[in-house]
């Protein structure tokens, strides 16, 4: 079947360590890290990745009070990537607008702020906000996106644990294939720093990061590495038929030639390299190309010590024998950024296809030999031999697989 | 707690529930809907700080007694001192 070929044409994003692309990029080159501690209730002190855009540029501050953190992040992320992409946003008819953003979870922020309020009025429900539900429905995130730019199109949250990010990206694609829709903001989304329950189920379960230093907590790869850095943040991409950007003369990031979204069936927490493996296969099957044809594989790798080595079973499996790819990771600066994992680290690399390099996975200061890929950058970034094509992996909980080729438009 | 002092708590709580809204130019005789951007979550709101700030519970049948300033005053003046003298 012929499908119509979609292309990136506009990127918003928020990270700890850049509100938008240009930035983002920088401090990925210079290998500037976005983690910091952060207070937490309960918990106590974490590294975590904590964006500072400014929340109030597209929100007023009732807008902002009465929604939630992940509905802000995106609908920053959301007017950024408009703006970015030349649009004429007043003329497009906005009942031919989706709006797709992924999701690790949504509902735990808001729910826990809710219960700790209630304790303060002695467990008293009627002191238990009106607006919990509203703030806690699966689409909260990207109904606020609709709202605030009056988008009258589709909009609804995927739930793909921690594959979110690219899980949102591939819906904007196949709506746009199937003509639901004409432009797209998908991408992904997380406030799961908010919430106390995120890290402490990762402690429990022997999976969060600590570090004397905030920066370096963040470690994949690396022997040293003890867990996840939770993370917020966002990346909201405007996807459009290649033939509708070209008629408008846009500027185009790179074509989505290939994705597949494959599942383990084997276990909640432990990966499944095989699977990935298969992942990452399929996607190259329906992007035509052999393992020799990707310049970067940006690794979805968190920093724990079963998962790093699981995803470097399954990436050796498929360019082991390819010289000429380049291997990193951007977890090390920012942290496990959750549903918006997936599309952040892809458009932290998308910018190699302009100035031809290749950022480094930082924190890598005595590589666990399981995880050795010669092909692996570290510390300082490289010049690609070629800068063509990105394969964007992001896995999560459940055993969902996600993997996603982005291809430089000549 | 004098009337006049009442309205300056129900404008407290609405500058925390309207933020960017101007609260100088209200007129104490008009309906707050009428002058403000509040819709009837922001009223459930105002409900809602009356109860956690000033244990102060309004029944649904009087909502409307909430409408402008001056009703406010009237009616949750009294409210506010049988508080103090319990």
């Amino acid at each position: 079947m012929q499908h119509a070929r979609v292309v990136i044409t506009g990127i918003g994003l928020a990270s700890p360590n850049g509100d938008n692309l240009a930035a983002f990029r920088s401090n990925l080159l210079a290998g500037i890290s976005g983690v910091e501690f952060m207070e937490h209730r309960y918990i106590g002190k974490v590294p975590a990745g904590v964006c500072h855009f400014d929340a109030l540029k597209y929100q007023g501050r009732k807008e902002l009070r009465i929604g939630t953190r992940a509905g802000s992040i995106s609908i920053y992320c959301a007017h950024e990537a408009v703006a970015d992409s030349g649009l004429n946003w007043e003329a497009f008819d906005k009942s031919r607008v989706g709006v797709y953003v992924g999701i690790t979870e949504h509902g735990n922020v808001e729910t826990e702020n809710e219960v700790y309020n209630i304790s303060q009025f002695n467990y008293d429900v009627r002191c238990w906000t009106h607006h919990h539900n509203p703030r806690t429905v699966a689409n909260n995130p990207a109904g606020e996106v609709t709202m605030n730019m009056k988008i009258t199109g589709p909009h609804y949250c995927i739930g793909a644990a921690c594959a979110a990010g690219n899980s949102g990206i591939v819906q904007g694609a196949q709506m746009l294939q199937l003509g639901e829709v004409d432009l797209a903001l998908a991408g992904g989304v997380s406030e799961s720093i908010r919430s106390f329950g995120i890290f402490a189920g990762f402690k429990s379960q022997g999976a969060l990061a600590e570090n004397a230093d905030p920066t370096k907590a963040s470690r994949p790869f690396d022997k040293a590495r003890n867990g996840i850095v939770v993370s917020e943040g966002g990346c909201i991409y405007t996807l459009e038929r290649l033939e509708d950007a070209q008629n408008r003369g846009a500027k185009i990031y790179g074509e989505l030639v290939g994705w597949c979204i494959n599942s383990d069936a084997t276990d909640a927490v432990l990966p499944n390299p095989a699977r990935q493996a298969e992942c990452m296969r399929a996607a190259l099957n329906m992007a035509g190309m052999s393992a020799d044809d990707i310049d970067i594989v940006s690794t979805h790798a968190t920093g724990t010590p079963a998962g790093d080595t699981q995803e470097c079973h399954a990436v050796r499996e498929i360019f082991g024998a390819s010289k000429n790819v380049r291997i990193n990771n951007t977890k090390s600066f920012i942290g496990h950024a959750m549903g918006a994992a997936g599309a952040l680290e892809l458009a932290g690399n998308l910018p190699s296809f302009s100035d031809g390099l290749v950022h480094p996975t930082i924190n890598i200061d005595d590589i666990d030999p399981e995880c050795a890929m010669e092909q692996l950058v570290t510390r300082q970034p490289q010049k690609l031999p070629r800068a063509e094509t990105i394969l964007n992996n992001s896995f999560g909980m459940l055993g969902i697989n996600s993997c996603i080729i982005v291809k430089k438009i000549a | 707690m004098t009337k006049e002092e009442c309205k300056k708590v129900v404008l407290k709580i609405i500058s925390e529930i309207a933020p960017d809204e101007n609260l100088d130019i209200v007129k104490p005789n008009v309906r707050l809907r009428d002058q403000l951007e509040l819709d009837s979550m922001d009223f459930l709101d105002i409900v809602m700080e009356l109860r956690k700030k000033y244990g102060i519970n309004v029944p649904e049948a009087d909502y409307i007694k909430l409408a402008s300033l001056d009703s406010c005053a009237e009616y949750l003046t009294p409210l506010f001192n049988r508080l103090k003298t319990a």
